[in-house]
């Protein structure tokens, strides 16, 4: 009775809309929707997981982790890998002299030779790297000292390379192409592998060069400014790296499309590092035929013309023969890692499984109880 | 709050206006005419309620929010990159703070906009201002003080004007304050007495106080000049002053002087921002803020040293191939240039999203309550009302319940019950007629008993009709309401009604009532002594036409009492008191004859009181009080205040919840308790511990000493016995008035009163049910307070719907308002409005519950997400000469909280329901298991701290090993530094992202969209990014390095096994988790924990194994390539021992998760 007078009373002051207290909107109904949203009802999936659900796929993680693990470190396992330390740190090495005797100033390259022994043949493709230890390819200072537009083609920045290149920007005023300590400091050891047959004779095996950078590098990324002709004139204004023997454009004569930015080796060098011991990919052996090895096992020559200073700061230079499976070279790391965590899977689907048995039959239990 | 803004004004004012009052001339026309017109200066009538300006937008705008904490912390960082040479180019900071600047300046612009729109409005209205005889149209904001403006019916007056002039022939006018207090009843306010002349003759001056906020307060007086004679002086009050906001209705036009304009106005005086709450959640953030500030400073700490030892070894500082240019060899603090770089470099641990996601989250969350339509009243018309969103999670810690009686556990919905005259109780029996009450004229009058004599119970009717300040609709209505400010008038009105007494109305101060023989009487009403709460009651003084002076007064028995005769009491008492226990509101009604020199006597003093200037308060109450007495008592009237619905459960589902309720009102004891009774706050086997003034005065000894006494007892009682009590499942209640409330907190001694305090306070907790009553509005903020400030800090929330509540509301944690029939001053002031008690129960249980679980997760994750982010750069570090190097790209740094992992939280913070509403509705203590911050305590922050760490750890020494030989690709091809980068990153992403999908146990399609949404998105935009030489960048940095990486089965592989890696403990987890869900919730509750510490064991025991066994495979790998020993051994820098005791430690952190989830019932 009186409660609907008060209404009485609030519904008169509704259609005029000036009663009611000036917030806004008070003229429209103030219901709010009834929607699954602003309810906060929207149909919704609530998966709980229970180790009923969970247990399989303990198992089928432990059942395909396992062979996946067993298959990679097969694989690793079969991958032929050699790997020979060429600095010269020691006075029984062949290099030690061209280690010890090094000097910047040096016309003459200091030549060395090693010689080892495969004592398995490498059938497939051969894969040879250079490998580096202790050479801060990812020490900031050297990762940013570049310019990708320069290595790109642009003109503008052949004349004027970035800041970033400091201070390997300019020489004696004139800009240097490629500018910046990584392309400075290009690898530029040669190595050459030659094999001793069984009459002792040296017989000079093939290294294909190309195919070793980044297909996308190599045909978007690096670009010889003004096309792959005529390099000499493109770069006349140019001054070559410091460190350099010959300019960009004689980087590989014999070949127009490996000259220049677009060179391979210079490619591969510029994908700076992720850690301080490294490889890079140097070469490839191309398997000739199916019936004979690519590298038979025997005794092999390795021809170095020793360029590359590393014991200034306590690094090594390897050379790393390698096949290539599916998966890329040997690491057994994968495999050992898939094994573990499909066993732990495994193991801990077992586990679960007893516990889980144990915990059903008294839940059960308990449950029945009450009722 | 208000004292303070009027010791601001007062400052303000400074020395030329230092003066208490401010004299204003009526139509500026000087008072006596000798006198020159030196005009005052006042403000003009200009509302300012908007910050800013046009101009000063921007640096004032940025000034407020740099002052902001963390907003200044990333713009020290932002320039710490612009200056120095940094690792990451200053967009990667400088794009999201840019972002969340721009973004806050947006909202707050347009907010202030909006504000200016709203000024405009009010500035730019027209009015029309009498100037010299002619009627002047002008915009309101050119009202000066002192101009004679005139405003129409229904139109909003525009500043505080003095009522000169009425079209309404008794010079009063009608007004509805609605927008100013909610009150939506016609007030009336009369003309100054004499003023009502021709106004543009009117020579007059009006002094009166300054401005001040109560709306309710106003002193005044008015001087009228005529021709050289004696000014008449005038009383002005609150009656007088129209106030601007308010609405006047059912008068022409009124005409009046504006005394008080803009900013000075009442209403503009009361607009204040309402002092900042902030929650707990938001405590917790910063102490979290201030650990990863730890960590980041040691992290850059530990770099930077560790960066000098190891350029110390020849060669390593600058090879032959990395030469330093002249300004890097010229830095001037080299090892501070360092230590900032690695700060920049790390500063992603501390993320700027996480502010804008956590305000986001609580804008738009806020959003639920007011949708929801449990919430809706269909009677008001209306939903909840959120006025901040700031506490949303706070409504999930709620751990003390202040609420009030009237009006919130009650219906405050009267019902007239029963009435006693001379102590003969009359009933109201006949329920079918109630309907049409006021029509049954014969024999309405039920006796019981015996029957009073016919004269009393007419004199005990026409008091009812005649005593009260209710007043009719004025176009009068089919259906008869009235109109007042109390529902108790309007209950005994219409109670006087139903025995055949109709009031009619008010006309030109005579009251029509109509008999019981359908003859209308009429009364004079001479003066009405407003009822306050301080006297508790009211009279009318009115004149028969026979020319008897009456005054009646009807007011509460302890103030009625002592001023009646006292034989009459007791006959009383009894049923007044009777009345009480049945949680009826009681009233005495008593009357007096009046002789013509008393009521002589009673005008003079009324008058002199009325004009004073000074404490005209004090004085009035002095003459109120002299007034009444020797009266004699006629009868007692009994109203029923119903509960309102669901209140009982509501407050048994708060018990439940572990919430402590306490009811703080100002009404009677016995009426409060039996409310109590009914809310099932008290139980019959509660044990009450009475703390009042009755049982101080038993005994016959001082109060001191027996309040002593009992406090002592009743803490041996509660407090000391406690252990034993549980037991035996004693409750105790607890009762106090507000007398002996004061004497315990100031008691005379200064060491007593805090001995009291801490008595009190204890038997208060140990109490399931504490009952205030007879409390000033003042007191119940003072407990409220007490209990906020006592150990362990509780959260408290305070429910109310009065205004005696607002000081309670305001002090509370959390203050709620309900949108009862007491106006709106509770709502406007409160947090949450709500329409019933009833809500509250979902509003805490279901809404405040699961925005606490929402944010405290997002808050946990977002440190989480960033500690695994920025870890595994932080590893990095050791593998690349200490040189800041990120490890990731730029646009994956900037990206990677903007765009990579903030939309699902975002989603989970505002959908996430880990169990669903009913449940949560139906197990109040569910509420429980999230008490006292239980989320974001120091234990779960380890867990998710430990489990960033963890996940970091694995990140970037899984993708390291793969990197043992980096040639990983089919065709012999090599990766660099931004592959393992991008390697890393994509591990990263996707855990995080699943990490939250597992912790996700509500899938509605928006989360299923923006899990997905985002994983999807990453790939994309690591296509598109590195799929373009983008000729803005310098670098081409990722160009097809994420196409590679795919191509790579080695890549493919690492990643799957990382993210299943990081994920396998919580998914464990995630099986051996209590329980939820519906069905399964029924089962766990019945569950015992005993089981779960033997399934805990276990799996701690399996989980370690597993550590075990994956560490000792790291290891023997680390062993089997001899030179990967050397960077395993910079891992171990963390971890100081190599080989076994480091096999320990790992395991022992996975196990921690385990037992962390137990005991924290996650």
């Amino acid at each position: 009775m009186m409660a609907s007078s008060y209404n009485a009373k609030e519904e008169d002051g509704h259609p005029s809309g000036a009663s009611n207290h000036g917030g806004a909107g008070a003229t429209k109904s103030r219901k709010p929707d009834n929607t699954a949203f602003k309810q906060q009802r929207l149909p919704a999936w609530q998966p709980i997981l229970t180790a009923g659900t969970v247990l399989p796929a303990f198992f089928v993680i432990g059942l395909i982790f396992i062979p996946i693990g067993i298959g990679l470190y097969v694989t690793s396992n079969n991958i032929k890998e050699f790997e020979i330390d060429y600095t010269g740190v020691e006075i029984s090495s062949p290099c030690y002299s061209c280690a010890k005797n090094f000097s910047s100033n040096n016309t003459t390259p200091c030549l060395c030779f090693v010689e080892f022994t495969l004592e398995q043949p490498f059938e497939s493709n051969v894969f040879m790297y250079y490998g580096l230890s202790n050479f801060y390819q990812n020490h900031r200072r050297y990762v940013k000292s570049r310019d990708d537009r320069q290595l790109n083609g642009d003109l503008s920045a052949l004349t004027e390379p970035s800041k970033e290149c400091e201070p390997y920007r300019k020489s004696n005023g004139l800009p240097i192409a490629p500018c910046g300590a990584i392309a400075n400091s290009l690898f530029n050891d040669t190595l050459e592998l030659y094999h001793i047959d069984a009459n002792g004779s040296r017989n000079i095996i093939p290294l294909v060069k190309k195919g070793i950078a980044w297909w996308t590098d190599k045909h978007v990324k690096f670009r010889n400014p003004g096309g792959n002709s005529n390099l000499s004139a493109v770069f006349h204004d140019t001054t070559k790296p410091e460190n350099w023997r010959k300019p960009v454009y004689e980087l590989d004569t014999s070949d127009p499309d490996n000259n220049g930015f677009i060179n391979e080796d210079f490619i591969v060098w510029m994908r700076t590092a992720a850690l301080p011991t490294f490889r890079k990919l140097y070469r490839i052996i191309q398997k000739k035929s199916s019936t004979t090895p690519t590298l038979p096992s025997g005794r092999y020559i390795l021809n170095i013309t020793y360029n590359y200073p590393v014991l200034s700061f306590d690094g090594r230079k390897r050379m790393i023969l390698s096949t290539i499976s599916w998966m890329g070279g040997k690491n057994p790391f994968l495999g050992i890692a898939y094994i573990t965590v499909g066993s732990i899977c495994f193991f801990l689907g077992v586990v679960l499984l007893i516990i889980h048995h144990k915990y059903d039959t008294r839940n059960n239990s308990s449950a029945d109880i009450p009722n | 709050m208000l004292l303070f803004l009027l010791d601001l004004i007062r400052l303000l004012g400074g020395d030329e206006r230092r003066v208490d009052s401010r004299t204003i001339y009526v139509g500026h026309r000087s008072g006596s005419t000798n006198e020159a017109i030196n005009p005052p200066k006042f403000c003009d009538n200009r509302i300012v309620s908007s910050k800013y300006t046009v101009w000063n937008f921007l640096p004032k705008n940025l000034f407020e929010q740099f002052r902001r904490i963390a907003n200044f912390y990333f713009l020290i960082i932002f320039l710490v990159q612009v200056i120095v040479d940094t690792p990451t180019s200053p967009v990667t900071s400088g794009l999201p703070l840019f972002f969340v600047i721009t973004v806050t300046a947006i909202k707050q612009g347009y907010e202030d906009w909006l504000r200016h729109k709203a000024d405009n409005e009010v500035n730019k209205y027209p009015v029309t201002v009498l100037e010299d005889g002619s009627r002047i149209r002008k915009e309101s904001e050119k009202i000066k003080v002192g101009d004679v403006v005139e405003v129409d019916e229904d139109e909003t007056f525009p500043c505080d004007l003095i009522l000169l002039q009425s079209s309404r022939d008794d010079g009063t006018c009608y007004v509805t304050t609605a927008s100013l207090d909610g009150e939506s009843n016609h007030k009336t306010h009369y003309t100054v007495p004499d003023a009502e002349r021709d106004l543009e003759s009117l020579n007059a001056t009006i002094e009166c106080e300054q401005p001040q906020p109560d709306l309710y307060k106003f002193v005044g007086r008015m001087h009228i000049y005529t021709n050289n004679q004696e000014p008449a002086v005038r009383s002005l009050g609150p009656e007088n002053l129209l106030l601007k906001g308010a609405t006047l209705k059912n008068t022409q036009k009124i005409c009046g002087v504006a005394v008080y304009t803009g900013m000075e106005t009442k209403m503009a005086l009361n607009y204040q921002g309402k002092s900042q709450k902030r929650s707990a959640v938001e405590k917790s953030i910063n102490a979290f803020l201030l650990v990863y500030l730890c960590i980041l400073v040691s992290k850059a700490l530990v770099c930077t040293t560790l960066k000098y030892v190891w350029q110390s070894k020849p060669g390593q500082d600058e090879p032959w191939y990395n030469e330093k240019t002249d300004t890097e060899k010229n830095i001037p603090l080299v090892m501070l240039t360092d230590f900032l770089s690695f700060m920049v470099l790390f500063n992603f641990i501390i993320p700027v999203s996480m502010y804008v996601t956590v305000e986001m989250q609580k804008f738009l969350g806020s959003f639920f309550i007011t949708w929801d339509k449990d919430f809706f009243d269909p009677e008001i018309q209306e939903g909840a009302l959120v006025n901040t969103s700031d506490l949303n999670e706070e409504l999930g810690q709620v751990e003390y319940v202040f609420t009030d009686k009237t009006g919130t556990l009650t219906q405050n919905n009267m019902e007239f019950i029963e009435c006693c005259i001379d102590g003969f109780q009359y009933k109201y029996q006949d329920a079918s007629s109630e309907l049409d009450g006021f029509c049954v004229t014969d024999g309405p009058l039920n006796k019981l008993q015996q029957k009073a004599g016919r004269e009393r119970e007419e004199l005990f009717l026409r008091a009812l009709c005649l005593c009260h300040t209710v007043q009719m609709p004025s176009p009068p209505q089919e259906q008869r309401g009235f109109i007042a400010s109390s529902p108790d008038e309007v209950a005994l009105v219409k109670g006087a009604m139903r025995y055949g007494f109709t009031f009619l109305g008010l006309e030109s101060k005579n009251m029509k009532i109509l008999n019981r023989n359908n003859d209308v009487e009429m009364y004079e009403l001479l003066h009405v002594l407003s009822f306050d709460p301080v006297r508790r009651r009211m009279s009318v003084i009115v004149r028969s036409r026979a020319g008897d002076t009456l005054l009646f007064c009807k007011g509460a028995d302890s103030s009625i009492f002592p001023r009646v005769r006292q034989e009459e009491v007791e006959r009383i008492r009894m049923h007044v008191e009777r009345n009480a226990t049945e949680g009826y509101r009681t009233l005495c009604v008593a009357y007096k004859h009046l002789s013509e020199e008393e009521y002589r006597q009673a005008e003079e003093g009324l008058k002199e009181a009325r004009l004073a200037l000074q404490d005209r308060e004090e004085k009035l109450m002095a003459v109120y009080n002299q007034v009444e007495t020797g009266m004699s008592l006629i009868g007692a009237t009994a109203v029923e205040d119903r509960l309102q619905e669901e209140a009982a459960e509501t407050m048994e589902a708060l018990q439940g919840a572990g919430i402590k309720v306490w009811v703080l009102t100002g009404d009677k004891m016995e009426t409060a308790k039996s409310t109590c009774y009914a809310c099932r706050l008290f139980q019959r086997h509660t044990e009450l511990l009475e703390l009042t003034v009755r049982t101080l005065e038993d005994g016959g000894r001082r109060r001191e000493e027996r309040l002593h006494d009992l406090l002592i007892e009743y803490h041996k009682k509660a407090v000391q016995d406690a252990p034993s009590v549980k037991a035996a499942n004693q409750d105790y209640g607890f009762i106090i008035d507000g007398a002996t409330l004061s004497m315990v907190l100031n008691s005379s001694s200064e060491s007593n009163s805090s001995r009291y305090k801490n008595l009190f306070l204890q038997i208060c907790f140990n109490c399931t049910a504490v009952l205030c009553c007879r409390m000033a509005p003042l007191q119940k903020a003072q407990i409220v307070k007490m209990v906020k400030n006592s150990k362990g800090s509780p959260i408290t929330l305070s429910i109310g719907d009065g205004a005696n509540d607002v000081s309670m509301i305001l002090e509370a944690h959390v203050g709620i308002g309900i949108k009862g029939k007491e106006g709106r001053q509770a709502v406007r002031n409160s947090d949450y409005a709500i329409p019933k008690l009833k809500h509250l129960k979902k509003l805490l249980l279901a809404h405040g519950h699961l925005y606490y679980v929402r944010i405290a997760h997002l808050v946990q994750y977002f440190f989480y997400k960033n500690l695994c982010f920025i870890l595994p750069q932080f590893l990095y570090q050791f593998f690349c000469g200490y040189s800041q190097q990120p490890l990731y790209d730029a646009a994956y740094l900037t990206m990677y909280n903007i765009c990579f992992t903030s939309m699902p939280i975002l989603a989970y913070s505002l959908l996430e329901q880990h169990i669903c509403l009913e449940v949560l509705l139906d197990n109040a203590i569910l509420y429980r298991e999230i008490a006292k911050n239980a989320m974001l305590r120091w234990g779960p922050f380890l867990y998710w701290t430990l489990l960033g760490v963890f996940h970091g750890l694995l990140f970037f020494f899984g993708v390291r090993y793969l990197f043992s030989n980096p040639a990983l690709q089919d065709n012999g091809q090599v990766f660099g530094n931004w592959s393992y980068g991008t390697i890393v990153f994509t591990v990263l992403v996707f855990t995080v992202t699943l990490k939250l999908a597992l912790d996700t146990r509500h899938w509605t399609w928006v989360n299923h969209f923006v899990i997905w949404g985002s994983l999807a998105f990453y790939v994309f935009f690591s296509f598109f990014w590195g799929g373009i030489i983008w000729p803005f960048l310098r670098q081409q940095r990722l160009y097809f390095v994420f196409a590679n990486m795919l191509s790579s089965v080695s890549a493919w592989l690492v990643i799957i096994l990382l993210i299943l890696l990081s994920l396998l403990p919580e998914i464990l987890l995630v099986v051996f988790r209590k329980p939820r869900g519906p069905r399964a919730r029924q089962v766990e509750l019945r569950e015992t924990h005993t089981h779960l510490d033997s399934l805990s064991l276990s799996l701690t025991l399996c989980l370690s194994c597993s550590h075990f066994s994956l560490l000792f495979m790291f290891s023997m790998y680390s062993k089997c390539h001899d030179r990967l020993s050397i960077y395993f051994g910079l891992f171990c820098f963390l971890v100081p021992p190599k080989d076994s005791s480091f096999l320990l430690i790992l395991p022992t952190i996975h196990v921690f998760p385990s037992e962390m989830k137990y005991i924290c019932g996650m």
